[in-house]
């Protein structure tokens, strides 16, 4: 392998109900910073597409940073599957040698990028919240690659310095999407690929939703989170939430005691999360915690322990019981709302 | 049927402390415990045994002290063990060791895998995908219930972000389960004075047919540069209210940037 033919930041593109998801905009908004940061490489960015899609999803790529869009077409793309998406994107890192190839670590993500990285024998970080060049060598492409690890009280930087690509998934929701520029200049190219020679065993017989899953903490303005200080009284982070209409959180503690459902979970194994107002209930801080948390526009704290770990993140700091303080708060916005004038 | 069940004996990360002026993690005391996503792979196997009739191998691969956890395994209901373990392998990247567990699975029966979806200690979720490639055998990731398995066939409900997909496949087959998918037994009274007893094969080196230079820390292409751990930094003062002058402070926050509306 030589490792100079290969060349350009490509970034794999998830397709959910016909339109491309944020982490995958996310990631486009990386490859430009990472592009522009080192302009001496004369890198591309490259969006990758599988399906016959329409145009509008693949000119929404140009418009968020990729300079070129590859569209892998046939009618039978349209469902996800591993081997064929693993066999079609590992003919195509063998043809166009792409340096750099970027997954969202979405589910799909984390399906399909260890299985394409093995087809390839090249290595894969997961689920990375940081992206640099080598700080140390200003020409030099090689990726340093930020993760967290052992539950996020350590991070580690990975290089891969003999094999092409330099695969890594990107965690969600950390990376900053570029604003939509419609008058973007970018090209498309549409290739049709054969899929009649891939053998696969796998069918997905049938998809349906999770109910439960009608509220997504990650898009949520205000986020009240409790954790292991609550017990079983979130009815009372609820109520609050209700009348501010902010969404309830609970941090790896409450989830693991049952108080409330993983998909709430903040976390470096549950969601980052970057709302505007963060209240933390009886939370005590744990680095996994603060993980998917720090990113917050404002950080409020409520914790008995003074020393807490919490309060090393937050704006603003109080001392007390969170299950007294939050009832007299939802009483003064009650209040504010029912004045007279 | 033949069923391999992959785990790893992991640190437990809420445990864990770190040594801040290295940047690294202080391992010497922390207890090790069995993967929560392998045990619900196991418990998984066991039901399907208990089923349908089936032999059940558990494989780790790590250091000689992993014994300990599979000994725990024959208590919970393994019919065999397997320690895959030599200096050569370790500090393996998860390309370094899918190449390795590939080749030691190669010599031992199975139609079904079944792996946890990922470890705590790294957390990348890679190995069972990597494994199944090297053993050009189909994966289904993320499975929350294995559904129906059969002599040709398992169906499973794989979970999504926002979505259930119930999923089908041909055996052999390699999937990585959830640790909801199932609550690990107890190990059993009478088992665990059995599982002293019981013989745990080890693999090394020297028994599998493999490339020394695509195993091993030598033999992976990710390295780690540095690590570190974060600084945590004071950026307000910690207040200590009357618990109504603590509400009256968020509340004026809150209505000051605009959110609690008319």
């Amino acid at each position: 392998m030589n490792i100079n033919e290969y060349k350009d930041i490509y970034v794999f593109t998830e397709v959910r109900e016909e339109k491309v998801i944020d982490a995958t905009l996310e990631l486009l908004g990386e490859a430009v910073r990472l592009k522009n940061g080192r302009p001496s490489l004369d890198y591309k960015v490259v969006a990758v597409v599988l399906g016959n899609h329409e145009d509008s999803l693949l000119d929404t790529l140009g418009h968020f940073g990729a300079d070129r869009v590859i569209n892998l077409r046939h009618e039978g793309l349209k469902a996800y599957s591993t081997e064929l998406y693993t066999t079609l994107l590992n003919d195509m890192i063998e043809t166009d040698k792409p340096d750099i190839f970027l997954v969202p670590a979405t589910v799909l993500g984390r399906d399909l990028a260890p299985r394409l990285a093995a087809r390839c024998d090249t290595g894969l970080t997961a689920d990375a919240t940081r992206l640099e060049f080598d700080p140390e060598n200003p020409e030099s492409p090689l990726l340093y690659v930020t993760r967290p690890a052992f539950g996020g009280n350590i991070f580690g930087t990975i290089i891969n310095e003999t094999k092409r690509p330099q695969m890594t998934t990107l965690r969600p929701g950390v990376m900053e999407m570029s604003h939509r520029d419609t008058n973007r200049t970018f090209e498309v190219e549409k290739r049709p690929v054969s899929i009649e020679n891939i053998e696969d065993t796998v069918r997905i017989l049938e998809v349906f939703h999770r109910d439960h899953m009608a509220v997504d903490i990650t898009k949520a303005d205000i986020i009240i989170s409790g954790g292991r200080g609550i017990g079983n009284n979130f009815h009372v982070l609820r109520e609050c939430a209700d009348i501010l209409g902010a969404e309830v959180g609970g941090s790896r503690a409450a989830v693991d005691e049952g108080r409330i459902a993983k998909d709430f979970q903040v976390g470096q194994t549950g969601k980052t999360v970057k709302p505007r107002v963060y209240i933390a209930c009886g939370i005590s801080g744990a680095v996994q915690h603060l993980a998917g948390m720090e990113k917050s526009d404002y950080i409020i704290a409520i914790n008995k322990d003074p020393d807490a770990a919490i309060f090393g993140v937050a704006n603003m700091g109080l001392v007390g019981d969170a299950l007294t303080i939050l009832p007299l708060l939802t009483e003064e916005i009650k209040r504010y709302r029912e004045r007279p004038y | 049927m033949n069923i391999v069940v992959l785990l790893k004996q992991v640190p437990d990360t809420t445990e864990m402390k770190i040594d801040k002026e290295r940047g690294t993690l202080i391992r010497t005391g922390v207890p090790t415990i069995t993967n929560p996503d392998d045990l619900s792979g196991l418990e998984i196997a066991l039901r399907l045994k208990e089923q349908n009739g089936a032999k059940i191998t558990c494989v780790t691969m790590g250091p000689p002290q992993a014994e300990s956890m599979l000994r725990e395994l024959y208590a919970m209901g393994a019919d065999e063990c397997i320690l895959i373990s030599d200096g050569k392998f370790g500090g393996a990247d998860t390309w370094a060791t899918s190449n390795t567990l590939s080749a030691a699975l190669s010599s031992i029966p199975f139609d079904l895998i079944i792996a946890g979806r990922q470890a705590i200690d790294g957390d990348t979720a890679q190995v069972g995908p990597q494994t199944a490639e090297k053993l050009n055998i189909p994966q289904i990731t993320y499975v929350d219930e294995v559904i129906a398995l059969t002599d040709k066939k398992i169906k499973v409900k794989k979970s999504l972000e926002s979505t259930y997909e119930i999923i089908e496949a041909d055996l052999p087959c390699l999937i990585t389960t959830l640790s909801s998918a199932a609550k690990p037994r107890y190990m059993h009274v009478k088992k665990i004075h059995e599982a002293f007893a019981k013989e745990i094969r080890l693999i090394t080196f020297n028994d599998i047919d493999i490339d020394p230079s695509i195993i091993g820390l030598k033999g992976s292409p990710t390295k780690v540069k540095k690590t570190f751990t974060k600084e945590v930094h004071k950026n307000c003062d910690v207040l200590v209210l009357e618990p109504r002058e603590s509400a009256r402070k968020i509340f004026e926050t809150l209505l000051d940037n605009n959110y609690i509306g008319k």
